[in-house]
């Protein structure tokens, strides 16, 4: 084990996969003369040459229908949205083409594509630099969501998502990228997608959540601990395919469960992993989910604003507080 | 029509009647289609391509068995043109399990990468960045593969087209973009969606060499693709290949077609069927017995494939949850459990129902 950044643990994994497979390619916005806006592409034009770290017009629907493109044709395409916002002007080419021609043309060919999507909300970047849109696209049948929440999902999520022949989204938080962490020293270190990681073990209540927001339960754990509250934590890692089973133990284990992201609380992840619980885990649970997870409303530029509509430690330990006392 | 040439001989002869055969093998699926479609036996939505015979037979003349296409909603002669049987093509809109998408995708997206074919596309404009990838993967990859684009004047009014011309453009990729200019977009004539009579103008704008051709003609549409193929093989980057052609039938089969006079489709097929265009370029090359040969083999080749497809299953219903994902068919994959999970919710009330058009939509 080692400790770096999340950045350098993109970084590795990038390295790693394209000195691997001659096939790995990557395109983007300001990736390989400016290195990536979060320096989170540095050195590797250097390394690999500007055929496969390419520089691009602004032309995301180009970008994203040509990773698709040369997908099914024998390359293994990382694209980078730049921010995850600008998926929306490619949601052609990634829910109507990326998502379905697998299905569609008989299992005749794979997409192996990955998109790159640095999201959430960071220092007043505002409502179109800000948002997490990972429950539009577990939404959309024939994707894969990733979301990493450290140093070690970083790496270990985007290699699986390179080597997936599945079309593969990696939410990648702005805030995460210099935070550090512990990673593997292997260099064949992958996360398998669709599998959760007890981040926390703990027998009052179950926090479940994935990205960013585990640092955030973490944190909240310590708080509740203070009160005499054992509370797990749950990293889902992968957002589609969901792990219904992690949920599920964590259920039957704590009997009372919060979900929570900083995604829009309405129709989110959290909305499928609520009505999930209620559906097949009933009997389990001594009190009913609570779901945390920002307004609905666009993400405000003034900081006094922006720090009101998400939830971070103080308001997870609070409902966890009140599920586990039944103070609902 | 037909100019008074003299007859080609020796390879040219050889590329008109290979041309000649190819359209008329389209012309024979597109109307059978048409039949059959009438007749119950294929569901969905199809848009049939009669009329504009030469393009696809024309550009895919010069094409590699390893080069690719991505094609549209009106797709059966390119498809037909690059390669796909018969066969699995007329299966597969008859939504049967052999066809070339299991019974899948249906007219509007059908695929055969086993000849480079990478489908066509529900979406007005999607192939655009398909073939755009498509050729930036041969750049990848060291390989001389091509990509051609096949798109109607109604997609040249998209987002994606100006993106992914910009992008080939810039990045001298070897994509070959062949513009079917029907002169209508859906049913809205192209003289009221766009105030240029030639869209290859566009072209210019992203410094892309283009090149206008009657669309009627195969010889000439085989040429200019033939000249802009060079180029994108040997590194010279894309062309934009314009093909004045003509939509003879409705946007789809069922179209009252109330935005045009029946007597237009009449004096366009009348002055320029591209069948009997080529029939008259060919002259003395090709005598009348000969003509009538290639047309009775091509009706053989369908009534074959209509046969085929009558006598095929229809997919079983477990196909409806499998196949998004790779890897989920087998049990303990992730997807595969909960797509299992979903199956057997659905299956004890998924009813009986039958491959045509009847069974659809209830």
């Amino acid at each position: 084990m080692r400790t770096i950044s999340f950045t350098e643990a993109t970084l590795e994994a990038m390295q790693e996969e394209m000195r691997r497979d001659a096939t790995v390619f990557l395109m983007g916005e300001d990736i390989a003369k400016q290195g990536g806006i979060f320096g989170q592409f540095k050195g590797l034009p250097q390394e690999f040459g500007l055929e496969r770290v390419r520089d691009t017009p602004i032309s995301e629907a180009a970008l994203v229908g040509a990773g698709v493109g040369a997908a099914l044709t024998g390359c293994r395409p990382v694209v980078d949205m730049h921010f995850a916002d600008f998926i929306t002007c490619a949601m052609d080419e990634l829910v109507n083409q990326a998502a379905k021609l697998r299905y569609m043309f008989g299992e005749q060919c794979v997409v192996p594509m990955t998109l790159r999507a640095p999201d959430g909300i960071t220092k007043s970047a505002g409502s179109q630099h800000s948002q997490a849109l990972e429950g539009w696209f577990m939404h959309t049948p024939g994707l894969e969501v990733v979301v990493p929440a450290d140093a070690e999902d970083a790496k270990g999520l985007l290699k699986a998502a390179i080597r997936s022949d599945n079309p593969t989204l990696y939410f990648e938080h702005k805030m995460l990228f210099p935070r550090k962490g512990p990673v593997p020293d292997d260099d064949d270190f992958v996360v398998p997608i669709g599998k959760a990681k007890t981040m926390r073990d703990g027998s009052d209540v179950a926090i479940v959540t994935y990205g960013i927001t585990v640092g955030r339960a973490i944190e909240a754990a310590a708080l509740l601990e203070a009160d005499g509250i054992d509370a797990m934590v749950i990293n889902l890692r992968t957002v589609w395919p969901l792990d219904y089973g992690a949920i599920a133990d964590a259920v039957a284990r704590t009997h009372r469960v919060v979900v929570a992201h900083e995604a829009v609380r309405v129709g989110g992840v959290g909305a499928e992993i609520a009505a999930f619980i209620g559906e097949k885990c009933f009997d389990e649970l001594d009190a009913p989910v609570v779901r945390l997870g920002a307004a609905h409303v666009p993400v405000p530029f003034a900081p006094v604003l922006q720090e009101a509509m998400y939830p971070k430690a103080p308001m997870i330990a609070d409902a966890a507080r009140r599920l586990v006392r039944k103070t609902l | 029509m037909a100019k008074t040439l003299a007859a080609p001989a020796g390879a040219r002869r050889d590329l008109g009647i290979a041309l000649l055969r190819m359209m008329i093998r389209i012309r024979v699926l597109e109307e059978g289609i048409e039949k059959h479609f009438l007749g119950g036996e294929i569901p969905g939505f199809a848009h049939l391509s009669i009329g504009q015979e030469a393009v696809a037979a024309g550009t895919c003349a010069n094409l590699r068995r390893d080069d690719a296409i991505a094609s549209t909603h009106r797709g059966h002669g390119h498809t037909l043109a690059k390669g796909t049987s018969m066969r699995g093509m007329v299966a597969e809109l008859f939504a049967r399990a052999t066809g070339i998408c299991k019974g899948k995708g249906g007219s509007m997206h059908i695929a055969d990468f086993s000849v480079g074919m990478l489908g066509a596309n529900g979406v007005v404009g999607g192939g655009f960045g398909l073939v755009a990838g498509a050729a930036l993967s041969a750049v990848q990859r060291k390989t001389d593969q091509v990509a051609v684009c096949f798109f109607g004047d109604g997609a040249t009014n998209r987002g994606p087209f100006h993106e992914n011309l910009n992008l080939c453009a810039v990045w001298n990729l070897p994509a070959i973009f062949v513009l079917e200019n029907n002169r209508y977009a859906s049913t809205t004539s192209t003289a009221e969606t766009m105030k240029i009579e030639n869209v290859a103008m566009r072209a210019a704008g992203y410094g892309m060499p283009s090149a206008i051709v009657d669309g009627f003609d195969g010889f000439a549409v085989y040429d200019a693709v033939g000249d802009a193929v060079e180029r994108a093989r040997s590194g010279g980057g894309p062309t934009f290949v314009e093909c004045k052609t003509y939509r003879a039938r409705g946007h789809y089969i069922g179209d009252p077609e109330r935005y045009r006079q029946k007597t237009e489709v009449a004096d366009v097929m009348t002055a320029s069927d591209p069948i009997v265009r080529m029939q008259a370029l060919l002259g003395e090359a090709l005598s009348l017995g000969e003509f009538e040969r290639v047309w009775a083999e091509a009706r053989e080749e369908f009534a074959d494939a209509v046969a085929f497809a009558r006598s095929s299953p229809a997919p079983e219903k477990d196909e409806a949850f499998f196949g998004a994902y790779t890897g989920d068919r087998e049990p303990g994959n992730p997807v595969h459990d909960f797509e299992a999970r979903e199956r057997d919710e659905f299956l004890p009330f998924a009813p009986n129902v039958g491959t045509g058009s009847q069974g659809s939509g209830h």
